[in-house]
């Protein structure tokens, strides 16, 4: 083996990228060579193309829309002036009425959030520890699978499951209620229990994705140590589960909440009449108006707490578990 | 953890109960779009009809609006895996200042909330943009969807293929360099192969979240254009159309779970090398 060592021009050779062992000299050779060892260049070159368009396109609208909610609204052409002003600002802050809607869509989004954890918590648990080994995988693409069914296709479908009887929306006036009305004789009807029912059923393969990957994480030997030492089921869920799933949790809130916090289409497709329930309604209403400087204004509003909140679940560690 | 029967079959029930809960309104637009009826009232499970399936066959609107939103998805998927596996590229191999910031960047798109993205990209995209030397400014149409779908696409293939190239030893391309190939053969014959289905898995992925897309997508594309979820959103409250968006419903149902199974075998392929 030594002997072969010796020839072996690689191990010898002063060109660590190669030599002559790799045959004839490559046409791509010469850009290699001005590649190794320069890592600037790398980066540049690797990472020049999404940064720029990452900086240019995004950031730089997000900037733009933040200058726009300091233009003027033309009384004359309803249209944005160059003239700044802090009106649209002041009003978005301190107007109760977007005050109220944007801590109303604050507590749809809790709600949804805390509904999600409830149900995505057995459930995981269920498939992580419970559930025949061999299904396991199944049971979790069967859960996420409906996230690619279409958002749309959801929200209509949901629209058509709570469809109250006899109402204006029903039916085309035919009498008759959607599916849970029919099948069950109950239904919520279009208003803010749909909206939450909705937005859980849109956004639970989110929680459950985490917790999962947490829980299948978890040494068996923790659990079974708490045993030993006489903690009862519950007592270890609370004491030893629950602290070590707090960062899949946070992160799977973070689509719960701040996916909730800018939706617009749901409170249109399940809560007919109520054009301004929601945030997203509002903004959109207002760019509809027409007054675009002040629904920049207002998307202040969610792009501050979405910001706040992504922070704050970085500390929990939910970056980590996403 | 020793669980009493009752508590296991407690979850059972719930896990059971959520699966239900996340398939029945898919089963019932299925159903409400064989319904011999034109209402919106639940039918049963009694008379079947494909005669909507043909309405819907024959009619422009929901067509015209499907290729756009295959053109759409196709350009944004391209644009995306681009960009992706270029950030995961540079993400992987190098360290440089402001790491974290980049990938906080890429995610930013699907953090913050589609209608700040979309009133941000329309806001942008309907301006004179003055660079000094030359003004221009971005309209609406193909081109502004493209880009803004890129957008948030970005994520999704970069997170796949980023994934696959930190689970990949770096021993091997140490390995192709230290048996003389340079970069362009490491890249053909070690780096390709390896992230081969991570890509068509993150292409899969960034294709369905670009078909799917309604808020970002009703402020860039400008009056006029139509995708299949804006056909959707703007014919879903007139009850004469309401038996073809079922059907157009179902439509996107039947074609994008397969999709998103198959990316996810894709994507899962790479664990067992």
């Amino acid at each position: 083996m030594g002997e072969c060592l010796e020839h072996t021009p690689v191990l010898t050779g002063d060109t660590p990228t190669g030599g002559q062992a790799s045959g004839p000299a490559h046409p791509l050779r010469g850009i290699n060579r001005v590649f190794h060892g320069r890592r600037r260049l790398g980066v540049a070159s690797t990472l020049g193309l999404p940064l720029l368009w990452m900086l240019v396109v995004y950031v730089g609208s997000l900037l733009l829309l933040i200058v726009s909610a300091l233009y003027t609204l033309s009384s004359k052409t309803q249209k944005p002036t160059h003239e700044l002003t802090s009106a649209n600002l002041t009003a978005a802050f301190t107007n109760w009425d977007y005050v109220w809607v944007m801590l109303r869509t604050t507590l749809v989004a809790v709600a949804v959030t805390v509904v999600c954890f409830l149900i995505a918590l057995p459930v995981s648990f269920f498939i992580a520890k419970i559930a025949w080994r061999r299904v396991r995988r199944g049971l979790v693409v069967a859960m996420l699978m409906p996230l690619w069914a279409g958002y749309l296709v959801k929200g209509y479908a949901w629209r058509a499951m709570v469809a109250p009887s006899g109402g204006k929306f029903a039916a085309a006036g035919k009498g008759g209620g959607g599916f849970l009305d029919s099948t069950f004789g109950w239904t919520p009807g279009y208003g803010r229990v749909a909206i939450v029912i909705t937005l859980v059923y849109f956004w639970l393969p989110y929680m459950v994705l985490p917790i999962y990957a947490g829980i299948e994480r978890l040494s068996p030997s923790l659990l079974d140590a708490a045993g030993d030492l006489g903690a009862r089921p519950f007592r270890t869920f609370r004491s030893v589960m629950l602290p070590l799933l707090l960062p899949s949790v946070a992160a799977g809130s973070i689509f719960t909440f701040s996916l909730t916090l800018g939706d617009y289409i749901v409170p249109q497709l399940v809560n007919n009449g109520k054009e301004k329930y929601m945030f997203g309604t509002l903004i959109n209403s207002t760019l509809g108006a027409p007054n675009q400087p002040l629904a920049a204004a207002l998307t202040l509003w969610p792009l501050l707490i979405v910001v706040l909140y992504l922070f704050a679940m970085k500390r929990l560690g939910a970056f980590e578990n996403l | 953890m020793r669980l009493s029967r009752f508590s296991r079959t407690a979850l059972f029930v719930i896990t059971i109960a959520t699966l239900l809960f996340l398939y029945l309104p898919l089963l019932v637009v299925g159903r409400l779009s064989f319904n011999p009826q034109k209402s919106v009232s639940w039918p049963g499970w009694s008379g079947f009809s494909t005669k909507w399936w043909g309405k819907a066959w024959q009619a422009d609107g929901p067509r015209d609006a499907l290729i756009n939103s295959c053109k759409v998805a196709f350009a944004a998927m391209c644009v995306a895996l681009l960009l992706g596996t270029l950030a995961a590229m540079a993400m992987t191999r190098f360290k440089f200042f402001g790491r974290n910031a980049v990938s906080f960047l890429l995610v930013l798109p699907i953090a913050l909330p589609g209608i700040v993205t979309g009133i941000a990209l329309q806001n942008t995209f309907s301006r004179t943009i003055d660079l000094w030397l030359f003004s221009f400014r971005v309209g609406f149409g193909f081109h502004s969807l493209i880009m803004a779908h890129a957008t948030f696409c970005v994520v999704v293939a970069y997170n796949n293929v980023v994934a696959r190239l930190r689970r990949s030893s770096p021993n091997l391309l140490e390995a192709s360099a230290d048996l003389g190939a340079h970069g362009s053969q490491t890249f053909r014959y070690i780096t390709f192969p390896l992230v081969r289905s991570a890509l068509l898995a993150g292409g899969i992925l960034a294709f369905a979240l670009s078909f799917d897309e309604i808020v970002v997508t009703t402020f860039t594309a400008g009056s006029g254009f139509q995708t299949l979820p804006i056909w959707i959103f703007s014919n879903f409250s007139r009850p004469n159309n309401v038996p073809i968006v079922n059907v157009v419903a179902t439509f996107v149902m039947i074609v994008s779970i397969p999709l998103a199974w198959l990316a996810q075998r894709l994507s899962d392929g790479g664990t067992d090398n």
